[in-house]
């Protein structure tokens, strides 16, 4: 009895200790609640719906990465989404990567491999601010969990687009965005209604258009999310089976106790 | 007094000319160990195991980063990415800092409560406060080395504090710095300490064990074991208690790692350091909130640094400061309740340090931290004057009341 009341206590500190991180990480967010979304990925029986990474990656491939990179990510990488190893080769072959230098010590640039990363789309920092009105694109490969709530934020981002409530004055080259801390965002919305052909048929609505996106850089952010929650699942119910058998051993030892 | 007769010649063999078995057979199952332990108890091993995970991890991890301020991220990244099950080796080290502290303040809150810092477990105590010490340093160093915002700015702002010392202070941030700023030689010392301190605090470990055995475990009652009928053996009693209690902290563990290991990190240090960009709030990790509140509460730099390391200070004279000779609080109805509002007052400390400093949390941080020293420096030593304590039991085996105490006559009267 003693010990089952132990234990709970045990529990409910470590989940107010749980309670108490959320706090600061809360405190550093935007001021704005953000929509909870039904996700695939979430959960602990979480997983990716492979059509939506793949629509995902085509609104990246199409919007997203004229500005932004995608520095963490091979083409090989693409596995994940259902690619088999001829598309993959096919998707990397369209994109230009410098190599070298040569036997003649010159940089020269060819089709990309599969065990290349996604080239970026500015040569540094300056020409990216350069092409973007001073403002500096960010690589997106961990953008879902750089911010907080990051996937809710992402799809907030995404659809928060819309005119500035009267009173509120939107800088010269600023959107108004109702989810970006501050509401003044260098990005122009970036999707629109039918913005991109989708492969598969999808009617490509912004609503749609968001929730690939964040699927997408879900996947980019870390990309062992599904093989994570599998073994979770299974290192769990390990784990409860062990402390059963732990305990009646237990049990057994102190019989003779008292 | 013939030591354990071992079965096995090689065994026989060695412990003749090393006697690590009989060391062990002697430390482990003849030890005698208070037999009306509670859960509470299973907090110091459970410290000690989640250490060496720690440094196994660490170990591992080590090999795959590259403490370089150009390198170091993207080498974080590539054992989250790359290097076969480096996300789930990087994600049990990172949340078990955060672990390693939960179950370390819980042990440390049961000495509190059933007074196990009291004779003859001073020195026991104050070992135990260095390891805390250590514990500090090692976590705040890990914390900067994926070089995140918040490892840079969280780096920073620390190592700024010690510039408000008179005189050395400047001195003493340059050398943490080894350079004007939080640079590349910042980085390659904060590895090279990240990974020497660990091996520090086993030393430390080891002379707490040393100090623990030399008069063995505290109890509940707080009184001392009287005889055989009070104790059992270590092994196999506790042994299995202890691997009990570890299911159920690894099943714990194991949902936070597998299932929400970002929860207990800040999102911005999945942003790489930047120099130029200071995050809208620096927050530490949870487990330096209560220090931090204590920091900011007071208005003046360097006596908000003196007050954060009296916090940790006092604990190392708490054993002087409590003059009652009663340990446990189950005998002390006074201590029990200030107690309470003490560990009450820490969780709010905890929580103020999280929030930005103005308005209304500036002004409970000041009253929080007064009553943290209040409670060492005034409560204690007045407790252990005023308080009648309630009569102790005659024995562990007896926890029947006795006649013979005082207290027992008054109460009976």
């Amino acid at each position: 009895m003693m010990g089952a009341r132990g234990l709970l206590t045990v529990a409910a500190a470590a989940l107010v200790s749980l309670g108490l991180t959320a706090a600061p990480a809360k405190a550093a967010g935007n001021a704005v609640e953000l929509p909870s979304q039904n996700w695939s990925f979430a959960g602990i029986f979480g997983t990716f719906d492979r059509g939506e990474l793949q629509r995902g990656f085509q609104v990246y491939k199409e919007v997203c990465a004229g500005c932004h990179s995608l520095d963490y990510i091979a083409f090989r990488n693409l596995a994940d989404l259902g690619f088999n190893e001829l598309e993959i080769k096919a998707i990397a072959a369209e994109y230009e990567v410098q190599d070298g230098p040569n036997d003649d010590g010159e940089m020269f640039d060819r089709p990309g491999l599969p065990a290349d990363r996604f080239p970026a789309p500015f040569a540094n920092d300056n020409a990216a601010r350069a092409s973007n009105g001073g403002a500096l694109p960010p690589d997106l490969s961990l953008m879902v969990d750089a911010r907080p709530n990051g996937a809710n934020y992402l799809y907030a981002l995404m659809t928060g687009y819309g005119d500035a409530p009267s009173g509120v004055t939107v800088a010269e080259g600023m959107s108004y965005n109702a989810y970006f801390p501050g509401h003044q965002i260098a990005m122009p919305a970036p999707i629109a209604d039918d913005g991109v052909e989708y492969a598969d048929g999808t009617k490509a609505t912004v609503d749609q258009q968001a929730r690939d996106i964040t699927a997408f850089l879900t996947w980019a952010a870390e990309p062992n999310l599904e093989e994570r929650k599998r073994m979770g699942v299974m290192a769990v119910l390990f784990l409860l089976v062990m402390t059963g058998l732990l305990y009646a051993s237990k049990r057994k030892i102190w019989a003779d106790v008292h | 007094m013939s030591g354990p007769n071992f079965s096995n010649p090689v065994v026989r063999w060695i412990d003749h000319r090393l006697p690590v078995f009989t060391f062990m057979h002697h430390e482990m199952h003849e030890y005698p160990t208070p037999k009306n332990l509670n859960y509470w108890w299973n907090f110091g091993s459970l410290a000690g195991i989640v250490l060496v995970i720690m440094l196994l991890t660490g170990i591992i991890l080590a090999m795959h980063y590259t403490p370089h301020v150009d390198y170091a991220f993207q080498s974080v990244e590539r054992i989250m990415r790359d290097v076969n099950y480096g996300w789930l080796i990087r994600y049990i080290h990172a949340n078990g800092a955060s672990f390693f502290f939960i179950v370390v303040y819980i042990h440390i809150f049961r000495g509190l409560y059933y007074g196990s810092y009291k004779a003859p477990r001073e020195l026991l105590w104050m070992l135990g406060v260095v390891i805390l010490l250590l514990m500090m340093a090692t976590a705040f160093m890990g914390y900067v080395l994926p070089w995140g915002q918040m490892s840079f700015w969280g780096a920073t702002v620390i190592t700024n504090l010690f510039s408000a010392l008179p005189g050395v202070g400047e001195w003493i941030v340059t050398l943490l710095w080894g350079g004007f700023s939080v640079d590349n030689p910042t980085l390659n010392r904060f590895f090279s300490l990240h990974y020497l301190l660990p091996f520090v605090i086993v030393g430390v470990v080891v002379l707490h064990i040393v100090a623990l055995h030399r008069f063995g475990s505290n109890n509940p009652l707080g009184i001392d074991v009287r005889g055989k009928q009070d104790s059992i053996p270590f092994h196999p009693y506790y042994t299995v208690k202890d691997m009990f209690g570890l299911g159920v902290f690894l099943t714990i563990f194991a949902a936070v790692v597998f299932f929400m290991p970002n929860a207990m990190g800040h999102p911005d240090n999945y942003i790489p350091a930047n120099p130029l960009v200071t995050p809208a709030h620096i927050v530490p990790e949870w487990y330096f909130l209560p220090f931090y509140a204590i920091l900011r509460a007071v208005p003046d730099k360097l006596l908000g640094v003196l007050a954060m390391f009296a916090a940790i200070a006092v604990l190392f004279i708490l054993p002087w400061l409590d003059r009652s000779p009663v340990r446990s609080a189950t005998f002390r109805p006074l201590f029990k309740i200030f107690f309470w509002i003490f560990a009450a007052n820490c969780v709010l400390l905890t929580y103020l340090g999280g929030k930005p400093a103005e308005g209304i949390y500036v002004i409970l941080s000041r009253l929080a931290t007064v009553y943290y020293f209040f409670h060492f420096l005034i409560l204690l030593p007045g407790l252990s004057i005023f308080e009648t304590p309630k009569p102790l039991p005659r024995s562990i085996s007896q926890p029947v009341l006795g006649s013979g105490t005082a207290g027992a006559s008054k109460e009976n009267s």
